[in-house]
């Protein structure tokens, strides 16, 4: 079963790899705040400005609307 | 300073095409089995070169693009940078259009390595590799130069993905060239079917499973406008999946000539990959806590919570059959196909679905889609159609299982094989008109992306000024 020579190891060092980073990023303080990062891509604003439809161009994009998204 | 947003627009848009192209392969392959006839003697359209066409399509193509971009949507706005490398990712875009065109020329033409999931002969595995490594460039260096000290846990997810398709693609395509058309395998028999599956069940694991997850943790949250259930608990599925999906590979290769216990480590691990995949789950799930209601009137959070139900089926059923009792039923079923196609439909399908309807208005300078209503449609459609092909192929699958193992007091096989495909052709009609239920959805999705498309502007969003709260 020769390919296990090849595949058990390949596998051992993808493990290993996966270790090292996570201890990295452990000791570099990415787990730290288990909280806010849940909340920061809500934070995030990704909807498009109204689509300008005035005849002359002129409007200033109003503030969009409180969020509420429903199948959008 | 503007988000890169047209590589993700190629992207969006071409999932969208591929989708249904693929799909009309799948109905056309199904019927084929249901009516023979519609092979026509033609060798190109033979059912035996269009199955890996349909596969390739849906799983490289369709879902592949969708993995582009909603990796390439979410990288940059978790991380508050444009794309490094935008030239990179034009590169991967045209490229992988390419990888796709030449599949769907070598396939029908029988050129084939047969190795399932990696049929494609070795110029364009070269190009595969090229196109990936290039991925990992944009991916990584925009993670490298971000401006939120915070990795959002969905590009973990997209990350692990990435390195480890390209760690199996080269691995298990590795190949002797003889002609610009035809390789050797550089591994033989059980040798090549044991790197087969190792890749096999890690393209499920990884493709199809930590890539999606990552769209799941960004768009299920979006779109419910609720955190997470549990950041915490991500981060812990997160590493808890990667660990254990490694193992797995020979659950499909039992009572073969594969070791004995080389099939009960594949056996156990696929046993112990029930926790975490069913806390990512729960995870998503729970995300609609105080949002319940949000599901009565949103279709597209209908396609992303569905889709973890099915995510949830999928990953016990799977488990289930690698229990080596359940598998000597199962295996070369059609309840394997229906396994397949319940987590392929059920959750690929949904949750690319749900990303895609919120992406595209957000590309082209929408509030919404051309159609919220045409949403709701497809999504029932669909979900009708995914129901009655996987119910058709448990029946039929079982059916098989019974039928093939069953012996008289003498020792002989009860049933002459064409005696069992008697009685599993009605469900092959039943899988037909599944599939073109699901791919009547595809086919709806595809009319409002275009009139979204046509009634919008393409434009790209601007890069906040403030880095986002201190995460």
């Amino acid at each position: 079963m020769e390919a296990l020579y090849l595949l058990i190891p390949l596998s051992l060092a993808i493990v290993v790899l996966a270790a090292w980073i996570f201890l990295r990023m452990s000791d570099s303080g990415q787990f730290d705040d288990m909280d806010a990062p849940a909340h920061s891509i809500l934070l995030d604003d990704d909807r498009p400005p109204p689509m300008d439809i005035t005849p002359k161009g002129g409007a200033v994009p109003k503030d969009p609307a409180p969020p509420d998204n429903a199948g959008r | 300073m503007t988000y890169n947003y047209k590589v993700v627009r190629q992207f969006a848009v071409m999932t969208v095409v591929w989708g249904l192209v693929g799909m009309l392969v799948g109905v056309w392959i199904a019927a084929q089995l249901a009516w023979p006839q519609l092979n026509f003697d033609i060798p190109w359209i033979t059912y035996s070169r269009l199955r890996p066409l349909h596969t390739n399509a849906v799983i490289f193509a369709f879902g592949g693009s969708a993995l582009f971009a909603t990796s390439y949507f979410v990288v940059q706005r978790t991380c508050q940078v444009p794309l490094f490398a935008p030239k990179l990712a034009a590169f991967t875009f045209w490229g992988w259009q390419l990888v796709i065109v030449s599949a769907a020329i070598t396939l029908p033409l029988g050129l084939s390595t047969t190795k399932e999931y990696a049929e494609l002969e070795w110029p364009i595995d070269v190009l595969i590799a090229l196109v990936w490594v290039a991925y990992a460039i944009v991916f990584f260096g925009t993670i490298a130069k971000r401006k939120t000290p915070h990795i959002y846990v969905a590009n973990w997810f997209f990350g692990a993905y990435v390195i480890t398709i390209a760690v199996l693609h080269i691995v298990n395509s590795a190949a002797l060239p003889v002609t610009w058309t035809k390789s050797y395998s550089a591994y033989a028999g059980v040798q090549d079917a044991m790197v087969q599956w190792w890749y096999g069940h890690n393209a499920v694991g990884f493709f199809l499973t930590a890539g999606f997850l990552g769209m799941m943790y960004y768009f299920i949250p979006k779109q419910a406008q609720r955190p997470i259930y549990s950041y915490r608990l991500s981060i812990v599925h997160f590493w808890a999946l990667i660990f254990t999906y490694m193992w797995a590979g020979p659950h499909h290769l039992h009572y073969t000539a594969l070791p004995d216990w080389a099939q009960s480590i594949g056996m156990v691990f696929s046993l112990i990959l029930l926790a975490p995949s069913w806390g990512g789950m729960i995870n998503g799930i729970m995300t609609l806590s105080g949002a319940w209601h949000k599901l009565r009137e949103d279709p597209i959070l209908k396609f992303l919570v569905v889709s973890l139900s099915f995510y949830g089926m999928s990953t016990f059923e799977g488990p289930m059959m690698s229990i080596k009792t359940v598998n000597a039923l199962s295996h070369y079923t059609d309840w394997t196909v229906g396994h397949v196609h319940s987590g392929a439909l059920g959750w690929v399908g949904f949750i690319t679905m749900g990303s895609i309807y919120y992406l595209m208005p957000r590309l082209f300078g929408r509030a919404q889609m051309y159609s919220v209503r045409l949403i709701e449609v497809h999504f029932w459609v669909a979900t009708i159609g995914v129901v009655l092909y996987i119910a058709a192929m448990w029946i039929a699958g079982v059916t098989q299982g019974l039928m093939w193992r069953a012996t008289n007091p003498d020792g002989t096989l009860t049933y002459a094989f064409v005696e069992s495909l008697k009685a599993t052709y009605p469900y092959y009609y039943i899988r037909v008109l599944g599939g073109l239920l699901y791919l009547t959805g595809m086919a709806i999705m595809l009319y409002n992306c275009l009139m979204t498309i046509r009634t919008g502007k393409a434009a790209d969003a601007e890069i906040p000024k403030v880095a986002l709260a201190h995460a």
